[in-house]
């Protein structure tokens, strides 16, 4: 999955960082007191040794017992102010930055939600979740400490090496000799560790889908014994990653390693050298012991750094993953082009502006070298906006234009190798307003991909599909599937109550029942609770059968418009099926409807038949009229003309 | 991802996570399974049983590291005390050893922070390795009926947020409790032998850091538990959302899912926060403690040197050891917050682990038996098999039923009648409540693993493609096989055709096309890997129902050959099944209720009769 782990733009992680400003905005006032606090903490830090040289070559040496009185006194007054200013910058900060993280993973719920449906044919669902969760957390911890304490040692260190050189200057220049070679060191470590970081998250996220994977086929991994090369899998991707953070440490342990040494060096040379002065009498011995005192209580802020700078490197790189999603543009909502539409990215101005909206994400930019999803049919922004100027393209009366139009419709996956022909190509389809129309093809024909173009599952690269006349590319997006309701092949339930999952096809109480009637779903009636009943992942488990009847009924339940249902009795038993379609016959009456259809019994719903094959409809008609005049479908429909009828 | 089961099963209402639900029972919809008391320390202990002498070396390295930082405040009490005034006198040598002491001391302690660090990260990552490797194979071990009520979801919060949380405490935490631990004993000690006073002080102030850090430890357990939880919940309705993106955007779920997500959101957020002011009241209590013990240790050290009793050099280094003494209180509540995030994360691992495989696999496995004839099939029996799942309904009552080698069986029936649920008791996705399910005279429960999937295969009509190519999904019926044996099964099933016009043919990553494979090319996928398995029983459950006719037709030709000497139950509402049974069970409200040939059965006026008339109407 090069698209995935594509650690190739050599963007640098302050760059990388910067990008997380948009949301670090709405709390900056309390993360900039914070850190401000923090330094000044520091510099209290920073005021004890001073107090205690006071002390030493004062009420000490001069046996002053008050004087030794007031210099504990001090001590303890700056002490307890050290301890408060932690404590509240920790305060300050704790719920703007765990709502930081909160907001941004929102957003990134909000943006995959909304990418089409190609975005997530190519991208697993591990590597989403792995950046939903490990990485945010990464960030948050990033703008915690290492921002805030890379600025307060920093700070620190100028201000210990203000009161050193200020005390003693030629032992303050000895200190100050190993920050050359550290500074060298901290950047070749930064790029090194910044490749492996992101090697160990991308590792993470094929972690995290294989571990998805092995519960969604847990089936077919226990139903052939196949569980011990499944763990032989998993073993040996986490010992890659093993691997990756091996090597972390080590880089981390080495740049460690030499920080520990060299201001250790440094201060063993600033003590030789300032006994020497004390034995010339140079130095007091309150200053030397001062002095040793403020560059030991910097080795924590220089100590730090290795880590620090190992934290923003894993921050930098979990933000660039998490900004590859939200940088994946969203297919253009329709009405405006995209960039117009604000800064969300989100849906058009036609819909109410989201409640929810956090701090905004930045506009997402399209990138020439991602690969590109869904392709955006320019042509289909150029086009006129609006019924009226649709229908004055065309010269034929109105009602001609009524019902579902496919337009020399042509489509090809994004990512197809570009020599293959397209999928779908010069499609030219009419169904009538209130018509039903069966979509009968070989498997692999394309026929659920036809039927996904309808409500803009995928976006058509050629042609047009007009609805009333309509065109769909020129209609926000939540306006078509409002009017378009769909029932999938693979019916899905959603962890929530029957009644609610049926639902949110629209409609109320009463076309609930309804609904259920016409899917022949009364057997929701005898679960537990009854419609209420939970249901989905994390509820009750439904056969197949009885979840395609609840999928059905989600689709007729709002009495759509336009109505695509994708081969919806497959799973029902052939009573059921009778039953369903009987009662499936009102709904269609009062709707134009497209069905994908596999047998001749489900073909009996539809007023017409189109052959989808090679691509193209190659016949349209009565079931009764194909079957006579043409091969192929006679054979899709019963096998005859096969060479292997013989029982 | 549901599975297919019977309508019967009754289950307890199981309401989503989040704050509007009242708790429940359910300890599964309380993210919380039980694990027996004291199982997360016995946990951690077992993953670092084998790290014993690692560990022990890791703690020698950071023990001889804090001896070489820890030296520097000596150096400087013995430069002041002895160098200067022997320097005065021009002796150098205290001066020389001063100097080749500090650079032996930073040298060392620089190698031995290196060297810890790669060691202690290697401990760590072998007890990730392990861990990890444990959680995934007791996932895979733990029966169908687990998967479908834990969730994807919260297994991947388990392996990954759970994981992670470990990961820190090893990266970051174990460093630190080592480093804090060892430096703060070594300063008391010394501080002890500069002068007694000033250590019984600094040892006396570990009283009240204890108390904190105890209430700290309560506290923050709780936080981190509700955050673990939480984050749990949020990753279960993010996995479930990209499952079902489809449905989502067809049905315009965004913006509610956007306000049921953000409440599952605020709840973490909520919980992250509280447990970072936990820490929060921790740092600026431990401050406290310590800001106030150094000034008790200067003034009581101030007062012996004014009185004579203490050289000044020693109040200099006993100064300089105070100021270092409280330095890693912070660095302390930095592993106080991992240990405690790790621990709650441990306790929920613990608890997916603690779930007893209800399949379990036998500890002495009994052979099958020599197959008696040429052909592969195998003789199986239901003897007094009843089933119920563990929620309650009984889905079967008690039955028997045989499948002499070879034969063929068609189960029909309408949905839920218990059809799925006996296909699963015969691939032993379930063990039955009672009675035993024998192949060739072998309870199923005595088979090892791969003597029951060479014995039993299932189809199902959810045919779940892994990442990979398409080759190597069909390999998973049996790993070993050649690319030919491979083709050979799929072109035995009508999939060769389809396969070779993928971009890449065999070698196509399904996972790139994975939503480009139809429904009906993915069940012939399926159907090639269970033939490349050569199973002695091969049960499809509904496995064509996505094929259109011309498509089913093939697969029964191809059935008609590879079914030959197999037994075989075959699950289907499509009756063209029945066409190649050589019997028919029809199955209602988890009873047969009628078992014959099918010819008999159509001739007769039973049920069967009915579906079939009903069929061929269908057909019309």
């Amino acid at each position: 999955m090069p698209d995935i782990h594509a650690p190739t733009k050599n963007q640098s992680t302050v760059r990388t960082l910067l990008r997380l400003w948009p949301y670090v905005r709405p709390v900056r006032t309390r993360l900039f007191s914070a850190a401000f606090i923090a330094v000044l903490a520091s510099c209290l830090g920073l005021l004890i040794p001073l107090v205690l040289k006071w002390i030493v070559d004062g009420p000490v040496s001069d046996g002053d017992p008050g004087g030794v009185w007031l210099g504990a006194l001090v001590l303890l007054l700056l002490g307890v102010a050290e301890a408060l200013l932690f404590g509240l910058r920790r305060w300050l900060v704790a719920r703007p930055l765990a709502g930081v993280e909160a907001a941004m993973r929102a957003d990134l719920y909000r943006h995959v939600q909304r990418l089409p449906v190609s975005f997530h044919d190519r991208w697993p669902s591990g590597q989403l979740l792995s950046r939903g969760t490990t990485d945010l957390s990464l960030v948050r911890m990033f703008l915690a400490f290492p921002l805030t304490f890379l600025l307060v040692n920093a700070v620190t260190i100028l201000v210990g090496f203000v009161i050193l050189l200020s005390q003693e200057w030629t032992l303050g220049l000895v200190l100050i000799v190993p920050v050359v070679p550290l500074v060298g060191l901290c950047s070749l470590f930064e790029t090194r560790y910044s490749l492996a970081a992101r090697r160990a998250q991308d590792q993470v996220g094929d972690l995290t889908t294989l571990v998805e994977e092995s519960v969604l086929g847990v089936r077919i991994i226990k139903g052939f014994g196949r569980h011990r090369s499944q763990a032989r899998a998993f073993g040996s991707l986490a010992r890659e990653l093993r691997g990756t953070e091996l090597h972390k440490a080590r880089l981390l342990a080495a740049l460690w390693g030499v920080i520990t040494a060299i201001p250790e060096l440094a201060i063993g040379a600033a003590l030789v050298l300032g006994t020497v002065r004390v034995a010339d009498g140079g130095l007091s011995a309150g200053t030397l012991v001062a002095f040793l005192s403020t560059a030991l209580a910097l080795r924590w802020p220089v100590d730090s750094i290795g880590f620090l700078l190992a934290m923003s490197q894993e921050a930098g790189t979990a933000t660039e993953r998490f900004f590859e999603v939200l940088d994946e543009p969203l297919p253009a909502p329709s009405l405006n082009p995209p960039g117009v539409g604000g800064g969300k990215g989100g849906l058009p101005g036609a819909t109410p502006p989201d409640p929810h909206a956090g701090p905004a994400a930045p506009a997402p930019r399209l990138r020439g070298s991602a690969p590109d999803p869904a392709p955006q049919t320019p042509e289909g922004l150029e086009m006129p906006r609006g019924a009226g100027n649709c229908a004055t393209s065309h010269t034929q009366p109105a009602d001609e234009n009524l019902g579902i139009r496919f337009h020399h419709v042509a489509f090809r996956y994004p990512d197809a190798p570009s020599d293959s022909p397209p999928l779908l190509s010069e499609i030219d389809l009419h169904i009538r307003s209130g018509e039903t129309m069966a979509i009968v093809g070989g498997t692999g024909s394309g026929k659920t991909t036809l039927t996904a173009l309808v409500p803009r599952l995928y976006e058509a690269t050629g042609g047009r599909i007009t609805l009333d006349g309509v065109d769909i590319a020129g209609m926000p997006r939540d306006e078509l599937r409002a009017l378009v309701a769909v029932a999938f092949e693979e019916p899905t339930l959603f962890s929530a109550s029957v009644g609610e999952n049926v639902l949110m096809g629209g409609g109320d109480t009463d076309d609930l029942d309804r609904a259920l009637d016409v899917a022949q779903a009364g057997f929701v009636r005898e679960l537990p609770h009854g419609v209420e009943t939970q249901v989905g992942e994390q509820g009750l488990s439904l056969s197949g059968g009885q979840r395609q009847r609840l999928a059905l009924a989600r689709a007729v339940v709002g009495r759509p418009r336009f109505l695509v249902l994708d081969d919806p009795l497959s799973a029902l038993d052939v009573h059921t099926e009778a039953r369903v379609e009987a009662a499936l016959r009102d709904v269609l009456r009062e709707t134009t409807a497209l069905v994908v259809a596999h047998r001749p019994s489900t073909v009996m719903l539809a007023d017409r038949v189109a052959l989808l094959s090679g691509g193209r409809i190659a016949a349209v008609g009565t079931h009764q009229e194909l079957l006579r005049s043409n091969a192929e479908y006679a054979w899709l429909m019963s096998g005859a003309g096969d060479e292997g009828e013989e029982r | 991802m549901t599975t297919t089961i019977g309508a019967e099963r009754q289950a307890d209402p199981e309401e989503p996570e989040g704050p509007r639900t009242p708790p429940q029972d359910d300890p599964f919809d309380r993210d919380a399974l039980p694990s027996p008391a004291g199982a997360t320390r016995a946990l951690l202990l077992d993953l670092l049983r084998p790290m014993r002498r690692r560990v022990v070396v890791t703690a020698l390295l950071i023990l001889l590291q804090q001896a070489a930082v820890q030296a520097g405040p000596l150096l400087v009490a013995y430069a002041i005390d002895r160098g200067v005034p022997a320097f005065r006198e021009d002796d150098y040598g205290p001066l020389v050893a001063v100097g080749a002491g500090y650079l032996v001391c930073a040298l060392g302690a620089g190698l031995l922070q290196y060297a810890f660090i790669s060691a202690s990260t290697r401990v760590g990552q072998d007890v990730l390795l392990d861990l990890r490797g444990r959680i995934f194979r007791h996932a895979q071990a733990l029966s169908v009926d687990f998967h479908e009520r834990y969730t994807s979801g919260r297994l991947i919060s388990r392996s990954t947020s759970d994981v992670e949380s470990l990961r820190e405490l090893f990266n970051e935490g174990l460093q630190e409790l080592i480093g804090v631990v060892l430096s703060g004993v070594y300063i008391c000690v010394v501080l002890l032998w500069l002068d007694w006073g000033i250590g019984a002080l600094a040892v006396a102030s570990y009283a009240p850091l204890h108390l904190l850090i105890r209430r700290y430890r309560r506290r923050a357990s709780r936080a981190f538990d509700a955050r673990s939880t939480a984050i749990a919940a949020v990753i279960v309705k993010f996995a479930e959302t990209l499952n079902g993106i489809r449905p989502v955007q067809a049905f315009r779920r965004e913006r509610t899912n956007d306000e049921e997500f953000q409440k599952l959101n605020h709840t973490h957020e909520r919980t992250n926060g509280d447990a970072i002011l936990e820490m929060a009241q921790y740092v600026v209590g431990s401050r406290l403690v310590a800001n106030t013990a150094v000034a008790a240790m200067v003034l009581w050290g101030a007062y012996r040197v004014a009185d004579g009793t203490l050289a000044l050099g020693v109040l200099a280094a006993a100064v300089l050891y105070l100021r270092r003494l409280y330095d890693p209180i912070d660095r302390l509540g930095m592993f106080l917050n991992s240990y405690e995030a790790a621990v709650s994360s441990l306790g929920k691992i613990a608890g997916l682990l603690a779930q007893v495989p209800t399949v379990p696999e036998p500890e002495r496995p009994v052979p099958l038996p020599e197959r008696s004839g040429e052909l592969p099939g195998r003789r199986v029996e239901f003897e007094g098999v009843g089933f119920s799942y563990r929620t309650g309904g009984e889905v079967l009552p008690r039955f028997d039923l045989t499948i002499p080698a070879g034969q063929t069986v068609a189960v029909v029936g309408s949905t839920g009648a218990g059809k799925s649920t006996l296909a699963k008791l015969l691939a032993r996705f379930y063990d039955p409540s009672t009675g035993r399910v024998l192949l060739d005279g072998v309870d199923l429960r005595e088979l090892a693993v791969p003597e029951l999937r060479r014995g039993v295969v299932m189809v199902t009509q959810e045919a779940f493609l892994f990442s990979g190519t398409v080759a190597d999904n069909i390999a998973i019926g049996r790993p070993e096989a050649s690319r030919e044996e491979i083709e050979r099964a799929a072109k035995a099933i009508g999939a060769h055709d389809f396969i070779t016009r993928l971009p890449d043919g065999y070698d196509t990553d399904v996972r790139k096309r994975g939503g480009r494979i139809s429904a009906g090319q993915r069940q012939l996928v399926a159907f090639a890997r269970a033939l490349l398995a050569d199973p002695a029983v091969l049960i499809l459950d509904e496995a064509t129902s996505s094929l259109d006719i011309p498509g089913e037709r093939a697969v029964q030709r191809a059935m008609h050959t590879v079914l030959h000497g197999r037994t075989a139950v075959v699950i289907a509402h499509r009756l063209s099944t029945v066409e190649i049974a050589d019997r028919v069970l029809v199955m209602e409200h988890g009873r047969v209720v009628e078992d014959g040939r099918p010819a008999e059965l159509i001739a007769g006026t039973g049920r069967f009769a009915d579906l079939h008339r009903a069929w061929r109407e269908s057909l019309a």
